[in-house]
């Protein structure tokens, strides 16, 4: 199996989780009800705990060590989709990228928990548990939300417009995308995209919310090849602040 | 974290209404032998007042509280402390929600304790007013601040009501790991690099005085509390907590070779008691009473959270809306 592919689809994944995970862990105080709040956090630390499990694959390929890639790199070292590293927003907007994303992760997951590559198996295995949560956590809110009042479904719908672009971009192929596929390591982007937008309607047809035709939208690429929105690096940098003020030293 | 009973204000005794003597006599004996009043029971109106403003200022002590600590979960340096800050804080978070339930069985909703802190109307452990100005710092407080609120719940556990009671025990439970996580981030950084071990240093200097205020004031100047120790509302005083708060952590910190920075605080080997410099009490008035480097910080991030998340919370009251039952 080509290393380089294996890496490339490591670094994906745990970018993802991570980014996310800090976003979300931003909501910690100022969620819109306290529930929210500990959902959001909770969601946190299970992603940035994912991120740092794919962190210790790709050290075990040779990488550095886990607190080095996720604290030094810079943003275009970051393979991460532009969906994960927006600003959070209004809560409207944070729901609806919980809600795209998420349906696409559970789906990664479930196809990586069957793959060729056994330690990524094993992983996907053990963790699609709880991405299976944090689908069901955003679907419930959606329906509910989703279907309230004027002001609610107005919001949500304008963030979903907003998100889409960049929701797309997540299925952004990688270079060795052919390879992963043709060796059994996952069915790849594009089927994981047919499957998400299956699950994304099914949900969104039982609100009042209504999903823009996808073929009329650009998606936002480049995130998987290092290239970002001005908001990653500020997030990497207030990450790193303490880190980096002695990274030899024990904290 | 974060607060205890101590540190708020009590009820004024003028308050008091005449209550049913015979009732009275009854509740009284109830607490005497032990058992533990419950939402349904009946109360003296002083008794129900007291603990409603007691836990919503514990409650509110908890969601502020998370403010200065939730600065530096997205700063926490590598993934052991920032997973570990992480499920500090929203433990902090969890602890509000239990206890704004507790308060609410008591006939105030969430909402109205919301809008009060807002307001300004009811208040918040005091040591919040104050700011986190580095990663020390938010150590010192998952430490220290922790270590006295737990000797203050601890305390506060036996109360009498039964809804209060039982939160604390629970909020101890997660408050122990809490401690262990502090002073291992305080021992790592007090063993550490020069600029570490400054950084704790500073971060302890500029906590210290606040800390000494937390369990509020001296018995000496608090008054009216009989009824409450009598009721097992209080349960501990004000001075009491601090002793045995500096008893059991002050060897721990001189052992990380760290300064406490009051020159006179000893243990008077004759008496057992603690002797330090007295707080400056007014600078504790005037903090708690708005005038704080933090206060106004603290209550606009809070009211910000409160108005953008207004339309959500109209959205769930919406009689059109479908709630959907998770099924797993």
């Amino acid at each position: 199996m080509n290393e380089l592919a294996i890496k490339d689809l490591l670094y994906k994944l745990a970018d993802d989780q991570l980014i996310l995970g800090h976003r979300n862990s931003e909501w910690t105080g100022f969620g819109p009800i306290l529930e929210e709040d500990i959902a959001f956090s909770s969601m946190a630390q299970d992603k940035i705990g994912h991120s740092l499990a794919f962190y210790t694959l790709l050290q075990e390929l040779g990488e550095a060590d886990p607190d080095t890639v996720a604290f030094t790199r810079n943003a275009n070292q970051f393979h991460n989709s532009q969906l994960v590293e927006l600003p959070n927003g209004e809560y409207d907007f944070s729901l609806i990228r919980h809600f795209l994303y998420d349906n696409a992760e559970i789906i990664r997951f479930e196809m990586l928990s069957q793959s060729s590559y056994e330690p990524i198996a094993k992983v996907a295995t053990k963790l699609k548990g709880e991405v299976k949560y944090h689908v069901l956590h955003a679907n419930t809110w959606i329906k509910n939300l989703g279907s309230s009042t004027e002001e609610a479904i107005l919001r949500l719908q304008s963030s979903l417009n907003e998100a889409l672009p960049y929701a797309l971009g997540m299925f952004e192929k990688s270079k060795y995308e052919q390879e992963l596929v043709d060796t059994g390591v996952y069915a790849g982007e594009e089927a994981v995209k047919a499957e998400w937008l299956k699950r994304i309607s099914a949900v969104i047809e039982k609100t009042d919310l209504k999903l823009p035709d996808l073929a009329t939208i650009e998606p936002k690429f480049g995130g998987r090849y290092g290239e970002h929105t001005e908001h990653l690096q500020p997030l990497l940098d207030e990450m790193a602040e303490v880190f980096k003020i002695d990274p030899t030293a024990e904290w | 974290m974060y607060g205890g009973g101590n540190v708020f204000e009590a009820t004024k005794f003028d308050d008091v209404q005449v209550e049913d003597p015979v009732k009275l006599e009854e509740f009284e004996a109830r607490i005497a032998r032990g058992e533990k009043i419950e939402p349904t029971d009946w109360m003296p109106e002083l008794y129900r007042k007291q603990l409603i403003r007691m836990i919503e200022q514990h409650a509110h002590s908890e969601i502020i509280g998370a403010l200065p600590e939730g600065t530096w979960i997205t700063r926490a340096p590598g993934f052991r402390r920032k997973m570990a800050q992480m499920a500090k804080v929203q433990d902090e978070v969890g602890h509000a929600q239990l206890l704004y339930s507790a308060a609410e069985t008591l006939g105030k909703s969430r909402e109205q304790m919301l809008t009060d802190l807002i307001n300004g109307k009811s208040k918040y452990s005091n040591v919040f007013n104050y700011p986190a100005f580095t990663w020390a710092d938010s150590n010192i407080i998952s430490w220290l601040i922790d270590a006295g609120a737990i000797v203050n719940q601890m305390a506060n556990a036996k109360g009498s009501y039964g809804p209060y009671s039982r939160a604390l025990e629970r909020i101890c439970a997660e408050e122990a790991f809490h401690l262990k996580y502090g002073h291992d981030a305080v021992v790592h950084m007090a063993t550490g690099t020069p600029k570490q071990r400054e950084m704790i240093q500073a971060a302890l200097n500029r906590w210290w005085p606040p800390i000494m205020t937390f369990f509020g004031p001296s018995d000496k100047m608090s008054t009216h509390t009989e009824t409450l120790m009598r009721w097992k509302v209080k349960m501990a005083s004000n001075d009491e907590c601090r002793q045995q708060f500096l008893d059991m952590y002050v060897p721990k910190i001189w052992e990380l070779g760290l300064t406490v920075p009051d020159p006179k605080l000893k243990k008077n080997m004759e008496t057992g008691q603690w002797e330090y410099t007295e707080p400056d009490w007014d600078e504790f008035k005037r903090v708690i009473n708005g005038d704080g480097p933090c206060n106004a910080e603290r209550l606009a991030v809070r009211r910000t959270a409160e108005e953008r998340g207004a339309w959500v919370r109209r959205a769930l009251l919406n009689p059109k809306a479908k709630y959907v039952k998770p099924l797993a």
